[in-house]
This record gives C-alpha cells, sequence and structure tokens, in this order.
C-alpha cells in the first residue's frame, strides 16, 4: 500500500485537483491530494480515494470477458449471468439475498458489456464489512437457482420483445450486426430470442468459473475509508476468487460495411438513424487528437458541428451526438439521431456531408481551442458522485492510463496541434460510413456501397 | 406533478425522472452528513434562495427554478411552458444568440433544462469561480430574452421531433398519456407537459413571450446553490445579479380547476400493432405530499415502496416469484405536485398470461394489503432503505438540489424537506394500512391496457 500520487492545489479528492491544476484561474491553496494504490493482504489491488465528508464507501470493479466470451450459438450467456449474481448466492437465496441487502440499503448490481463485465456498490460506512461480504458471496458462490435463472430470462426475453419494436433498437442492433459479421461484436450481449431458450444453468456456471478471477479484475473504492480498512474489504469481496481466469482468444477486428445503408421498415413515424464507421483505439498515439476530432464533430457539447447544423440551424431532431467507441478488439465512432420519415435522406445527407467536411478541412484554430479548454474542465465536472469517480478509475485501469493519468491528461490534450487534429480528422473520419435507418423513410432505400 | 419532466437541450443525464424513490433523497435532520447547513432566504424583489454547501470539490451548481408549469398553461396552448423552456437558449438582447451556451461550454460546465407540471428549471454546473457569471447571465435571461422567427421555427420542429420521440414513437408512452387524461376529469395535469401534438403545432413567438412576461419574474422564482460556496458570498452575488432584476410582475395565486368527486372506475385500451409485449397498470389519484394531511403523503410513500419498489415488494414477490405469471411488476407515487398526484401500480405478463388474469392477481395483492395492513418487518425494512437513500443523495449535489428545488415550487418548504427522514420514521403500519383502504379506492382510478393490435387498418397508401 503506497501513496501513488500527490496533485496540486484543490481540496479533498482528485477531481479537485484536476480543476485547480486546469481550470481555475485562482487555485485554493495548496493541499495534497492523493489517489492511493491499495493492495490487500491477499494481494488484490485497487486505487482509493478517500473521502470522509459522507458517511458511505463506494466500489466499482471490471473485469475482462463478457459478451465476447458468449458461446456462439448462445449469445447472452454473459449477460444473464450478470443480471443472476445477485440473486441468490451461498446460504441465500434470491429473496433472503435481496432481503438482507434492503435491509442494510447496500446496492449491489452487476452489468455485463461487450468484453468487460462490471460490478458497482454503494454502501454506509457502518453496513460496509456485511456489504463487502455479499458482493463476495455473489462473486465466489452464485447460485443459479433454477426459479431465478427463469426469472430473470423471462425478465430479459420481454425486454428483447419489446425491442423488437423500438427504432432505436433496431437501428443499432442492425448496425452492430453488419459491421462485425462472424464476431462476437456482432452478436447483441442481450442475447437474442431464439439463443436465450438454449442456455442452461452450467453455461452460467461455466462462465463465472472461466470468467471471474483475480488477474482480470479492475477495482477502484471512494469513500469514508483509509488504505487498510479498504485492504481488508477487498479481501472479504474477492480474497476467495481464483488467481487466474481462463479467457477464449478473441480476434481483433475492423468493423465492415462502409458505404452501405441499410434501410429497414417499421411504422414509425420518427425514423432512427446509426451510424458510424472505424475508431481509433485508445493506446494509439493519435487518441487524443481523434477524441478532440471528434468532439467537436459531435461529442455531448451543444456546440458540436452536427448538432448546430441537424439541430440548431434546421430542427430536424431533438438529439444528435457521436462518440468514439474503443473495445478491446476493436475500436469505433458511432452516433445516433431520429427524425421524421420526409426529412430522414436530409439529415443523413447533413450528416455525411459534414463528416466529409471535417475529414477534409480539418477543424479551425478557434474550434480546438474550445475544444481542448472545454475537455480539460469537463472531465471533472462530470465526476459529481462518489460511483462515478470510482468508475473513471476503474475505466483508467481499465485503459492502462497510468495512476497517474489525471495528473498528465491536460498535458496529453494541450499537445494536440492543429495540424495533429487536421492529419488525424482525415485519418477518422475518410472511412466512409455505414448507416442503418428503421423507419419509414421518405423515399430512402438501402445501399450496398458508394 | 413531478413525474414526467422534458429537458431542451441532449439528455445529459436521465435523472429527471422524480419517483417516491428519489423523494427519499432530502437532507436529513439528525443525520450527520453534509447537506445539514442549508441556508434559505429571499431578495427585497421577491427571489428566493436556497444556499447547499457541499466542500468536497471547487465546483458549483446553480438552479433556477420557475414557479410555473404546463398546469399553468392556458387550455389550447398545451406545450407552452415546455416550449419557452427551449426558446430561453435562444439569447437576449445583452448575450444573444447562444452565447450562454458557448460560455458555459467555454469553461467546460454542463447545463441543462426541464419543465414539469409545477415548475421549469434552468442549470449549470461550473467552476466555483464561475458562480456569479452564472447568476449573472441567467438574471439576464430572466427579463432579456430576444426572439425572432428564425429561431423559434426551428425549435418548434426540435420540439415536435422530441414529441415523436417521447410519445408518438412509443406506444406505452401514448397510453401512459391517454391515462393520464382520463385520470384527471378538470384538472390540467390531465394534459402532457409536451403538449398535445395539434396545440404543439400552432405556438407561436407571441405565445411564447406573452407566457414568459407573465411567469419569468424574481418574485415567481427560486434558486437553489449546491457546491463549495458560503452563504454570504451567494447572498451578496444574489443581490447583485438577481436582486437588479425588475420591475417585477405580480403573480396571482396559483389556483388550478381541481377534481371533482370521482364516482367510476376508467379504463383505457390501447391496442398497437406495434406492441410486443403487453402490460397492464393502474393510476389512483391520492394526495400529493402538498395537499395530504399531515403523515398521510409519508404514509402513501411507505404504502408504494412496500407494495411495489424492487424485488422484496409484495407485487413483485407475489406476481413475479410466488405465482410466477408476470416478467415484472411494481408501483410509484409521484408525491412532489402543487394538486392531487397519482400512485402507480404496473405489471407485465409473461407469455401465455392474460392481463384479466394478471390484473385479478395484481388486486388479489392491493385487497390483502388494504384487509390486513402490512407488517412490522416490511416497514422497518422499507424505512431503512428509504431513510438510507436520503444520506446517499448527499453524495451527488445535483439530486440535493433537485430536491429543494422541486420542493419549494410545489409547495413545500424547506423545514418539511429537511424533517423528511424523522416523519418517515414516525409513520406507523396502521397508517400504511389506513392509507390502502382509504385511496386504493377504484372509483378514483384509471387501468391501462397495452395489447397487441393483431389487425391493423393500413393507415398509408
Amino acid at each position: 500500500m503506497k501513496p501513488a500520487v500527490f496533485l496540486r492545489g484543490g481540496n479533498r479528492c482528485v477531481l479537485a485537483a484536476l480543476l485547480a491544476a486546469a481550470v481555475l484561474a485562482f487555485a485554493p491553496p495548496a493541499r495534497a491530494v492523493t489517489i492511493e494504490r491499495v493492495v490487500s493482504p491477499a494481494g488484490i489491488e485497487a486505487w482509493l480515494v478517500r473521502n470522509p465528508t459522507v458517511p458511505l464507501i463506494a466500489l466499482e470493479f471490471a473485469l475482462r470477458g463478457s459478451a465476447d466470451q458468449d458461446p456462439v450459438d448462445k449469445a447472452g450467456v454473459a449477460n444473464l449471468a450478470a443480471d443472476l449474481l445477485d440473486e441468490g448466492a451461498g446460504p441465500f437465496d434470491a429473496m433472503a439475498f435481496h432481503d438482507r441487502l434492503e435491509r442494510k440499503a447496500i446496492e449491489l448490481s452487476f452489468s455485463a458489456g461487450r468484453d468487460s463485465l462490471r460490478g458497482t456498490l454503494r454502501t454506509l460506512k457502518e453496513n460496509s464489512e456485511q456489504a463487502f461480504d455479499y458482493l463476495g458471496l455473489s462473486l465466489a458462490e452464485p447460485r443459479f437457482d433454477s426459479e431465478a435463472v427463469e426469472r430473470i430470462r423471462a425478465q430479459i426475453m420481454s425486454r428483447l420483445r419489446r425491442e423488437t419494436v423500438s427504432p432505436r433498437d433496431v437501428a443499432s442492433r442492425n448496425w452492430w450486426a453488419t459491421a462485425f459479421p462472424d464476431h462476437p461484436y456482432g452478436r447483441p450481449v442481450e442475447g437474442t430470442l431464439e439463443s436465450l431458450p438454449r442456455i442452461s444453468a452450467d453455461d452460467l456456471r461455466s462462465y463465472t468459473r472461466r470468467v471471474l478471477a483475480r488477474d482480470q479484475l479492475k477495482v477502484a473504492i471512494v469513500g469514508d475509508i483509509d488504505a487498510q480498512a479498504a485492504g481488508a474489504l477487498l479481501d472479504r469481496a474477492f480474497g476467495k476468487l481464483p488467481a487466474k481466469a481462463e479467457l477464449q482468444m478473441v480476434s481483433p477486428v475492423v468493423a465492415q460495411g462502409m458505404g452501405r445503408r441499410i434501410v429497414i421498415q417499421l411504422d414509425v413515424p420518427q425514423a432512427a438513424v446509426s451510424f458510424g464507421g472505424p475508431g481509433i483505439s485508445r493506446s494509439d498515439p493519435d487518441f487524443m487528437a481523434a477524441y478532440i476530432v471528434n468532439h467537436i464533430l459531435g461529442g455531448g457539447s451543444f456546440s458540436s458541428r452536427l448538432y448546430r447544423e441537424v439541430r440548431e440551424k434546421r430542427g430536424l431532431a431533438y438529439g444528435i451526438s457521436d462518440s468514439l467507441v474503443w473495445l478491446n478488439y476493436t475500436a469505433l465512432m458511432i452516433g445516433s439521431t431520429a427524425t421524421r420519415a420526409d426529412a430522414t435522406g436530409k439529415t443523413i445527407e447533413i450528416i455525411e456531408h459534414e463528416i466529409r467536411r471535417l475529414a477534409e478541412e480539418g477543424p479551425t484554430e478557434d474550434e480546438l481551442a474550445k475544444a481542448k479548454t472545454y475537455l480539460k474542465a469537463s472531465f471533472v465536472l462530470g465526476l459529481d458522485t462518489s460511483n462515478r469517480i470510482a468508475s473513471q478509475l476503474v475505466q483508467m485501469q481499465l485503459d492502462s492510463l497510468g495512476i497517474d493519468y489525471i495528473d498528465r491528461r491536460s498535458g496529453l490534450i494541450d499537445a494536440v496541434t492543429l495540424a495533429d487534429a487536421k492529419r488525424v480528422a482525415k485519418r477518422l473520419l475518410d472511412n466512409g460510413l455505414l448507416v442503418t435507418v428503421v423507419g419509414r423513410p421518405t423515399g430512402l432505400s438501402s445501399k450496398e456501397s458508394d | 406533478m413531478g413525474g414526467e419532466l422534458h429537458e431542451s437541450k441532449l439528455v445529459l443525464h436521465t435523472i429527471f425522472r422524480i419517483t417516491a424513490a428519489l423523494l427519499a433523497a432530502l437532507a436529513g435532520g439528525d443525520l450527520a452528513i453534509a447537506g445539514t447547513d442549508i441556508s434559505h432566504f429571499a431578495l427585497a424583489n421577491g427571489l428566493e434562495v436556497v444556499v447547499i454547501p457541499d466542500h468536497r470539490v471547487p465546483v458549483a451548481t446553480h438552479m433556477i427554478w420557475y414557479k410555473v408549469g404546463s398546469a399553468d398553461e392556458t387550455p389550447g396552448k398545451s406545450g407552452l411552458a415546455h416550449f419557452l423552456e427551449h426558446l430561453m437558449f435562444k439569447g437576449t438582447a445583452k448575450n444573444p444568440l447562444d452565447r450562454f451556451s458557448q460560455i458555459v461550454a467555454t469553461i467546460g460546465g454542463q447545463e441543462n433544462a426541464f419543465t414539469s407540471s409545477d415548475y421549469t428549471g434552468y442549470f449549470q454546473r461550473v467552476p466555483k469561480n464561475e458562480l456569479k457569471h452564472m447568476m449573472e447571465l441567467e438574471a439576464d435571461r430572466m427579463t432579456g430574452l430576444a426572439l425572432t422567427d428564425d429561431v423559434v421555427r426551428p425549435e418548434l420542429d426540435v420540439v415536435l421531433e422530441e414529441q415523436n420521440m417521447r410519445v408518438a414513437n412509443n406506444p406505452a408512452a401514448r397510453l401512459g398519456e391517454q391515462m393520464e387524461a382520463a385520470l384527471y376529469l378538470n384538472h390540467p395535469y390531465g394534459r402532457p407537459v409536451i403538449g398535445w401534438r395539434q396545440e404543439i403545432e400552432q405556438l407561436t413567438r407571441e405565445d411564447a413571450l406573452a407566457f414568459y412576461r407573465r411567469f419569468y419574474t424574481p418574485n415567481n422564482a427560486v434558486v437553489v446553490v449546491t457546491g463549495d460556496v458560503t452563504v454570504d458570498e451567494v447572498r451578496t452575488f444574489a443581490e447583485q445579479t438577481y436582486g437588479q432584476v425588475g420591475p417585477v410582475t405580480e403573480i396571482k395565486p396559483r389556483v388550478r380547476p381541481q377534481e371533482p368527486v370521482q364516482e367510476a372506475a376508467r379504463t383505457v385500451t390501447l391496442a398497437d400493432a406495434r406492441v410486443a409485449q403487453p402490460s397492464v397498470s393502474r393510476y389512483y389519484l391520492v394526495p400529493s405530499s402538498t395537499t395530504a394531511q399531515a403523515g398521510e403523503s409519508e404514509a402513501l410513500e411507505l404504502l408504494a415502496h412496500i407494495l411495489g419498489r424492487g424485488s422484496n415488494s409484495r407485487l413483485y414477490r407475489s406476481l413475479v416469484v410466488n405465482d410466477a405469471i408476470a416478467v415484472n411488476a411494481g408501483a410509484n407515487y409521484d408525491s412532489t405536485a402543487l394538486d392531487a398526484t397519482r400512485l402507480s401500480v404496473y405489471a407485465t405478463p409473461k407469455p401465455g398470461i392474460s392481463l384479466a388474469q394478471l390484473e385479478q392477481a395484481l388486486d388479489d395483492v392491493l385487497a390483502d394489503v388494504i384487509a390486513r395492513g402490512v407488517t412490522a418487518e416490511e416497514l422497518d425494512r422499507s424505512k431503512s432503505r428509504m431513510v438510507a437513500d436520503a444520506i446517499y443523495a448527499n453524495d451527488n449535489p445535483r439530486t440535493m438540489a433537485q430536491w429543494y428545488g422541486a420542493a419549494l415550487t410545489t409547495g413545500s418548504t424547506v423545514e418539511q424537506v429537511r424533517a423528511w427522514p424523522e416523519r418517515i420514521r414516525a409513520v406507523s403500519a396502521d397508517a400504511v394500512r389506513d392509507a390502502a383502504r382509504h385511496w386504493l379506492d377504484k372509483r378514483r382510478s384509471v387501468t391501462g391496457y397495452l395489447i397487441k393490435d393483431s389487425h391493423p387498418q393500413e393507415k398509408r397508401s
């Protein structure tokens, strides 16, 4: 257990330090701030931010190996398993387990992503030992009782039935299936109405036995707790896990289908559109430039080019944005919008035009400067709860960014030059787009390529 | 009422669904937590200010809440409160076009806005040394709005797309609108916050400006600041910014047409070819925290929790676990409202189970709680959970600001919010049973059925 990074200025946590360093013209008096690297007695590592002002403890963790590990004909195993981890463990069946959690106001949940499994825990400080014990039980001794398996399976299938008539979900699903044929990323994380009935409790046990292991674990804790106490809690939660996971190999892959447009008819007044293409991986030296370029194109702020052109100037959509997505075996830029039937073709034209224009001309000096200022400061302002901070610390570990990353991040953003941004805009945005449309768009049909 | 809110901008965070669960997110009197040091004062021009210090990070969350929502609209102009909220981002004489948003973006801040039946709110989360700047900009936009048809027209299209996205594309949301309309025989809560589509289409720049002049005035607003601030500095900033806004408009009491005695249970069925998962739900007309007798709203909170929050609730255990006839079931109570609100129960059947069978099972659960009340164990568990939520709320500055803002714009006071955990603790099992007996009365309810239309007519050529 050693303190790993001290940041200048700020308050009692990492956010404040970043703000002081990056944003505030008048930094508050310097105080040391720490993200501690905690190693438990059993050797479990976690990043810790101490915050004594609210008597709670937030924990987030992630493990590599999720839907990408699903058998080809059994999409949805990892997701079903994740939904069942808090549905009975050790001596407690599902109802007994939920009763115990609620009595102590312990919030525990798990979710499966495309290639990582995540867990989140929030507890009052006074109940922290029990909370971490319950987490430990759910990871080491999940029961997968048939009552719970059938109940949760039915819930997921109900959601899937709903999604078959939700234009946004259909558009997104088809985008991924087309971009990644014959790859786990092309199969829905939740599975399908056909695959879910094929999943047995043994499939779930096989998944958790192979994947839930210490070598894949990334953990962060934020709250009213010191390093020593955190170490003890870590062992309660993760100490019983085997040392090594047995992950199946997954091939790196590049999104396919660029230039294609797929139109799926659904009788709704508003058409949903998914669009995207290959991105730039998190470890690529051009990543930060790509991140800035994407912010200018369609990132979350109200001043992106897509937002201005599609929404502000023309009123074609309520929302439009895109983001960079980085996974273990691929990278993407992917966006979405929804627009009325008779404007769908025009909206897609504008999106394609803006992407082409940014690829060819790059951003302006002014756009680059504004994007940099925004991205430096918003990182911190967005982290407003203990769980959100912990989640960010887990992401930094998954991305191998180093415990000093927050200290270095502003420098990395500032280092991106206009020439970098132009070069990377071309690299990121000149690959063509795969577009999926669901609705009854006027005069728009599928096409194979440009 | 707080159940339905619409944000003008991209939905950055989906925290604006006010539920019974979130009502729990209030600061508690005897809890040793960050949000207990809450101040409340008024400026000479009538503007109320609430300050909730949270010194963890040098950040401030600034919100302004206007005491106006869709229930304050003139009949025939539904959607106007929400449309105006969108137009508030279109600039003033002093800060034209999107300068305000540009400033927020430049400092990396977050901003958004929301509209409900009873209130309209705007917020920014910024580095604390930008707080006064935000107050200046927000004070300017309280009276300085400048609108041209060039910006109003495209924004109306944006709102229509929002209506498409939230409602028209979604059969369950369409049924929800019809059920609300049926629940309220007389009160404007029966109108959707976003408006009826044919009325939204007719809204004009003049409508928006008239509504703005009528309701946007310091004596009709509450400012809530959470973050690394002191009461004194917020007071000084408020006086220097909002304090300069005048003249004030006279605000009439918010007297809306009230519900008559409801005598007939109603049912609403929405059949659509795009329903892949049927469901049944029921809304009961019940008192809000503002209209209830002492203790009654708190009893309804616990009733809704015990009936339908989470895996331990009666509806879930009975319908989903024991009978295994539903994939989901629950209940919800929207307590934060100026006038009578709703308690809802719902269930989603497993394939092969009819809605009639499911509704019967749901009614059996309600009948049991009416006849026999709740157990001490259930009551304790629910209270622990709800009171803990008040502590968790202190971890989220926006949740705190949200709760004080919503309470103060729907007729509650700071003191009532602070005392909420004690009021929850004080609820007896008898009070919960009595609330069930009195308020789970079908004559004051609407039951909605969402079903698949197997024989849709071709509506288009």
